[in-house]
């Protein structure tokens, strides 16, 4: 593989890593506090599965980039605009809606991808998501249940996820946009064609939302530049309590 | 796993699961390999689930216990093939079950099972099918919260993972 591609490979893998570190980290963040045990532990049980799954991306990186950096290093270490993190993910957990939402929003494009990537022509790409692949089915299956369930609940509770649906609707496309290391994987045969994944997508979560008897936010203006660093305000804080033990203490080991 | 020399398998049956300490790593189904190199023994381990904490610990006491009986080891952590559920031995499944797990069923089972269809799993402490879903996720990423209505026992259904 050349130089260039290499590169490309190595900023490929952080941006497959980074939106699921990222929300990773928003759901650990309700670990202790969601709204009743069950629920507690099923939103910290799927950040500990993206986790790992970021640990294998983020292993793989290191490989290919060999330079000394370990995975921990390109999960710790990086200034905020050099997270390839999608908006939807960094969006706080403002009430369970919000959460349901958003974790639903990501797992059907998170499903979509996989079952894309389970084709990649590089070998550990293949490992990793055909390994991620079986876990995300059943964050997906969890998210809907719920989407369903409150959507289609109680007046209060279809009003919070009305409110949620069309507050962080419009950072669903920037998923699909793909970045120029995006595009060039995709050539490659090693990424997926995002903007080929985007109809099927609208397709089932419009579906979804049918069911749950929501409305499907109309003439939205959609948000663009976390995959280009560019974040919104919440990535600072999200980082300044995800990185504090790396910069007050450098190089600490558990 | 492959077949080795009785000894290392021994040393390997000796290391548990520390979450199910009653199941041994071997009847997990999550040694791929094991390597005889020149001064250590190489051992391919696959994870269950991708974050599953258990892991590093596994491979400490992997590391561990070939010391005690004064061999080498190393540990290497494969991805592929990925594990399932499928892998786990009969006698993995039962010490699961003596412990108060409910071992993995076939797919459709799972499938309804886990979809809230009740009297799918058989309750660990009275036998009784008169059990539902509580949680999908349960104590451990791996596992899902069951309760049985007739005993009233609340107990552990690994999931099964194809």
């Amino acid at each position: 593989m050349s130089d260039i591609n290499k590169e490309a490979l190595y900023d490929y893998l952080l941006l497959l890593g980074d939106n699921s570190m990222i929300l990773g980290q928003r759901l650990g963040e309700l670990c202790g506090h969601g709204p009743e045990l069950e629920t507690d532990i099923a939103l910290t049980n799927i950040s500990l599965d993206l986790f790992g799954q970021v640990r294998n991306y983020f292993q793989y990186a290191a490989e290919v980039v060999a330079d000394g950096r370990t995975e921990d290093d390109i999960a710790m270490l990086r200034k905020e605009h050099e997270y390839k993190s999608s908006l939807l993910v960094e969006q706080p957990n403002t009430d369970f809606a919000y959460v349901i939402v958003r974790q639903n929003f990501f797992d059907h494009y998170h499903y979509m991808l996989l079952s894309k990537l389970v084709d990649s022509k590089d070998e550990q790409i293949v490992a990793v998501a055909k390994k991620s692949i079986k876990e995300v089915e059943y964050h997906l299956d969890f998210s809907s249940t719920w989407v369903k369930r409150l959507g289609d609940g109680t007046e209060e509770s279809r009003q919070r996820m009305q409110d949620a649906v069309n507050e962080l609707y419009r950072f669903t496309r920037e998923l699909f946009k793909p970045t120029e290391t995006e595009e060039r994987m995709a050539n490659l045969g090693i990424g997926a064609d995002l903007p080929s994944m985007e109809e099927d997508y609208y397709k089932q979560l419009h579906a979804l939302l049918e069911e749950a008897t929501l409305e499907v936010p109309q003439g939205e203006v959609f948000q663009y530049g976390g995959k280009e660093g560019r974040h919104s305000e919440y990535m600072g804080y999200i980082l300044t309590d995800f990185q504090f033990m790396q910069r007050a203490y450098p190089n600490m080991k558990w | 796993m492959e077949t080795v020399d009785q000894h290392i398998e021994d040393i390997l049956y000796s290391v548990s699961d520390p979450e199910i300490p009653v199941l041994s790593i071997v009847d997990m189904g999550i040694i791929k390999k094991v390597e005889k190199l020149d001064d250590h023994f190489l051992i391919h381990i696959t994870p269950t689930y991708s974050g599953c904490p258990a892991m590093d610990t596994i491979e400490d006491d992997i590391v561990k216990a070939f010391d005690e009986e004064g061999l080498k080891a190393k540990v290497k952590h494969i991805l592929s093939p990925a594990w399932t559920t499928d892998m786990i031995t009969e006698k993995g499944k039962k010490a699961l079950e003596e412990y108060g797990i409910a071992a993995p069923r076939d797919a459709s089972i799972d499938k309804a099972a886990l979809s809230g269809e009740k009297n799918q799993i058989k309750c660990t402490n009275c036998g009784s099918m008169n059990t539902k879903m509580v949680s999908r996720f349960g104590s451990t990423a791996c596992k899902a919260l069951f309760q049985c209505e007739d005993c009233g026992e609340p107990f552990d259904y690994f999931k099964c993972l194809r």
